[in-house]
């Protein structure tokens, strides 16, 4: 299984991997935002929190349907199935290579653009500790809609409309925590309810995934 | 009868011979309650003192956004009886009753905001009862889709039934969550529609016959459909057969 | 025989017009689509039957 995370660390990482497309894409949401809305720092500040957290899931979005399609094309995602390991087993390793590739860096690259969108300071740490809680669900659920499309032809804007109401959840209480800190009211009920959706998706959803993929191979 | 029987209609051939002595009955049935039911609610009621005449809304908007709700339930079901027991007459029929949940929840959405209009003064508002049913239809979509995008109708049935179960969790969650989101509106006085509260004597009854009107709307169409899908299917076994010869 | 609907009438009618407008389309929609798909049936089920005999 380790085996399996590092390989796809390397695949996501390697020039055509798609590795800062994300985080290229996560700068394009923060600067046209601003362009579209005003500079106005008393508008952009209320409404930061909101526009990072969608940037985000947005971003996350991008790799998705790399993280079995491929596998799918080239036979090896067969030959995983029949692997010793249970394919549950593949889908986490691939969801966890996913968000260090994608979810990680988008989490550590937030503060800057924090900075653009005029994010009060107390609103830092909380951005970075809901994008840390939440960012493995968005991986964990793409993943889920990974599985369910990987034998649809470019299915990347179906996959797209699966994914994003699945989102919902982890979206509003993840931009509800960063409101809430940088308005200095308590965090504990959002970031708590955040992190029992990831956990639950992390738990659960392996399974689903899985099934899916066997289907797809039938 | 055995417990057992109700099993026998997942055979297709039963089903359809069965849901065609049905049929008239229940199309019937759903004319003349829906007729009756907006008749009386639109022309025979008086208006609210509080709501005046947006109050002739709710044999619409009550009737459909129970539905909305509960055909996503009975897609639910049929989809776990699909996974289970394999019946194709149970996944077909969570296939047709999707497209009438999408429109019963575009009937709640559009009946939900133009009540709220007067209310609010806008033609939208973030309620968190109207944007649970904006998410409900995003599954329903998302659903449709699905079937849509998948070439192999088995294969399509199995990853369709999965969505619903996992969508189902998180509808659920959503809704949760969208309360959650809501207490942050500043306004703080209490947006939601809550008609079910007191509702008098006068405009419960025409309520009560909308509701048995939508009800057998949605079985009508529920039976037409999924006797269409079986057809469907037995059409693509046929040209099938066809091509192979 | 119309009700007074007051200053709300605009709000009413169109809900009653949207919401039985998609109602109808859904019903049409839902009939022709079963029409089709019937005829087409029987059409290939014809065809087979005289191959078959």
């Amino acid at each position: 299984m380790i085996a399996l995370f590092l390989r796809d660390l390397r695949l996501a990482t390697r020039a055509g991997g798609g590795f800062g497309l994300g985080l290229a894409f996560f700068l394009i949401v923060a600067v046209l935002v601003p362009l579209g809305v005003g500079p106005e720092p008393a508008l952009l500040a209320p409404i930061a929190p909101g526009i990072l957290w969608v940037g985000a899931l947005l971003s996350c979005l991008l790799s998705l349907d790399r993280v079995f399609a491929l596998d799918l094309e080239d036979g090896s995602l067969d030959l995983l199935a029949t692997a010793p390991i249970p394919l549950e087993g593949v889908v986490v390793a691939k969801a966890a290579a996913h968000w260090l590739a994608t979810g990680l860096p988008l989490t550590l690259v937030a503060p800057v653009l924090g900075v653009l969108l005029n994010l009060p300071v107390a609103g830092y740490p909380w951005l970075v500790t809901s994008l840390a809680l939440g960012t493995p669900a968005l991986s964990m659920i793409g993943a889920f809609g990974a599985a369910l499309t990987v034998g649809v032809k470019r299915g990347g804007l179906l996959l797209s409309l699966l994914v994003l109401p699945l989102y919902v959840p982890t979206l509003i209480f993840g931009a509800e925590a960063v409101s809430r800190g940088a308005a200095g009211q308590a965090v504990g009920a959002p970031l708590l309810l955040l992190a029992g959706v990831t956990a639950g998706s992390v738990a659960l959803l392996p399974f689903a995934a899985a099934a899916a993929i066997r289907v797809n191979l039938r | 009868m055995s417990a057992m029987s109700v099993w026998e209609y997942a055979n297709p051939t039963k089903f359809m011979q069965t849901s065609g002595r049905l049929l008239p009955w229940a199309a019937t049935l759903a004319g003349l309650t829906l007729a009756i039911g907006l008749i009386w609610g639109f022309f025979f009621t008086p208006d609210d003192f509080r709501q005046g005449s947006t109050v002739k809304i709710i044999y619409l908007h009550v009737p459909s956004a129970l539905m909305a709700i509960n055909i996503w339930l009975m897609m639910l079901a049929t989809s776990l009886i699909w996974l289970v027991r394999r019946h194709h007459v149970s996944a077909l029929a969570a296939k047709a009753a999707a497209p009438v949940g999408l429109t019963m929840t575009l009937v709640a959405l559009v009946t939900g905001a133009l009540w709220g209009q007067p209310m609010w003064g806008t033609w939208w508002a973030w309620d968190p009862r109207l944007t649970s049913f904006l998410i409900l239809g995003l599954f329903y979509l998302g659903y449709i889709a699905l079937w849509s995008a998948v070439e192999d109708p088995d294969t399509a049935a199995d990853l369709t039934a999965v969505l619903c179960l996992v969508g189902s969790v998180f509808a659920l969650l959503s809704r949760y969550a969208v309360n959650f989101w809501s207490q942050g509106l500043h306004q703080g006085a209490s947006l939601s529609l809550d008609k079910e509260e007191n509702v008098a004597d006068v405009f419960w009854f025409p309520l009560l016959v909308c509701i048995t009107g939508f009800v057998a709307l949605f079985v009508t169409l529920l039976l037409v459909r999924t006797r269409t899908e079986i057809r469907l299917r037995r059409l693509r076994a046929l040209r099938a057969r066809e091509r192979m010869a | 025989m119309m009700p007074d609907l007051g200053r709300y009438a605009l709000e009413v009618l169109a809900s009653y017009g949207v919401s039985l407008g998609l109602l109808a389309a859904l019903v049409v929609l839902t009939l022709w689509r079963a029409a089709r798909v019937r005829a087409e049936l029987h059409e290939v089920e014809a065809r087979q039957e005289r191959r078959d005999g």
